[in-house]
């Protein structure tokens, strides 16, 4: 797993995809584990550190076992999301959630209940354009460059700081 | 979205990451930090008349070299506290042993001193300055350091503030240590790094505040 992740981190886009897929299933496990009491949203922070791993790839030192960065990355965004959950917990009636035993089914465990594409809906237009263009369209910054007007160093800012952006929003959602 | 869209959003289009990004960052913070800090001395304060005299003693050396120290451990310590799943390790010791050896000094002069002297030594002519001048030129390298922090992925927030905050009035009081005419180890093992400590304090407060990613 760390070679695929040299490998992405060195622009191999194949390897890199390779290293997130394995990765997510690492982290659901881990977070099933540690979350029996929240299934619902395994799925979730799956994705939110996915998200964040992508987005602090710079601060991985290739001399640092991959384990020691994930195992951090991972147990920082499980403790933040039980600290804010605490938080709301106290605010709202926790009996309105042990009542819902019902609503919340298995069915859908690869899907997040965050909609994160709606969420890229709510990103200026800066940000979200190129983020269109070259993730889900899947053309390279020249062609995105070039589409959307911007220069190749303004789409790859863009790109970052609209990801960074997104993992903001999830973050103050909840 | 289910995961492996995520995940296939992320990979597309992805770009070689540069290295050596993180330490660009810190040498920025700590540029503008710094000049700010130097600035604020020049301009607030004024460097003392007598520089180019004191420049002979071996005191004036101790004062910039005790924050120096300080400051490369702190440097050192956050930058690793600022990557996910990095160790202090040794540089925990590193930390405390300048501060250690001011204090050695402090305890040895002190000693040497009659005791009516002491208390003089201790409390210098300038001390509530001194309190009050370290943290305040500490605020440009803080600011700058939390903002490179920050950028990173700092998994042990009041930590890394508190790292930032000692790099911070470590830089302080070596730009003070240019302005301030106390000579007396005594005054340096007590005032210097208290007022180290304050804008390490304050950082430890900032960090879960301002660090959150």
């Amino acid at each position: 797993m760390r070679d695929l992740l040299v490998l992405g981190l060195a622009g191999d886009a194949a390897a890199y995809h390779a290293f997130l897929t394995e990765l997510g299933k690492h982290l659901r496990a881990f977070f099933r584990r540690r979350m029996s009491g929240l299934p619902d949203d395994v799925e979730d922070l799956v994705q939110e550190t996915l998200l964040a791993i992508h987005n602090q790839r710079h601060t991985y030192d290739l001399g640092q076992p991959l384990t020691a960065w994930v195992y951090a990355i991972a147990k920082y965004k499980l403790v933040d999301l039980l600290r804010r959950r605490a938080g709301r917990d106290l605010r709202n009636d926790p009996l309105d959630e042990e009542l819902d035993v019902l609503a919340h089914n298995d069915a859908e465990a690869a899907a997040a209940r965050l909609d994160l594409a709606k969420l890229l809906l709510r990103l200026p237009a800066r940000q979200r354009l190129p983020i269109v263009c070259m993730k889900l369209e899947g053309m390279s910054v020249v062609e995105t460059a070039r589409a959307t007007g911007m220069s190749e160093s303004a789409v790859k800012v863009s790109v970052h700081r609209g990801l960074k952006a997104l993992a903001a929003m999830i973050r103050t959602r909840r | 979205m289910k995961t492996h869209d995520l995940v296939t959003l992320l990979a597309t289009g992805v770009g070689a990451v540069e290295p050596g990004a993180s330490s660009r960052r810190y040498t920025t913070a700590l540029g503008w930090g710094a000049f700010g800090a130097t600035l604020l001395m020049a301009v607030l304060l004024g460097v003392r008349p007598d520089i180019g005299a004191a420049a002979r003693l071996p005191m004036f050396w101790i004062k910039l070299v005790f924050p120096a120290c300080v400051a490369v451990a702190s440097l050192v310590a956050a930058s690793r506290l600022s990557r996910p799943g990095a160790q202090l390790g040794p540089v925990s010791v590193a930390l405390v042993a300048p501060v250690l050896a001011v204090w050695l000094l402090t305890a040895y002069v002190l000693l040497a001193a009659p005791p009516p002297e002491r208390a003089e030594l201790v409390m210098g002519r300038t001390w509530e300055y001194c309190l009050f001048s370290v943290p305040m030129l500490s605020v440009p390298v803080l600011v700058a350091t939390l903002w490179a922090i920050q950028g990173l992925a700092p998994t042990r927030l009041a930590l890394a503030g508190a790292a930032a905050g000692l790099l911070a009035g470590a830089i302080g009081a070596l730009v003070y240590a240019l302005h301030c005419t106390e000579m007396e180890a005594p005054f340096l093992g007590v005032w210097y790094v208290a007022g180290m400590l304050i804008p390490a304090a304050a950082g430890a407060l900032l960090g879960p505040i301002v660090l959150r990613w």
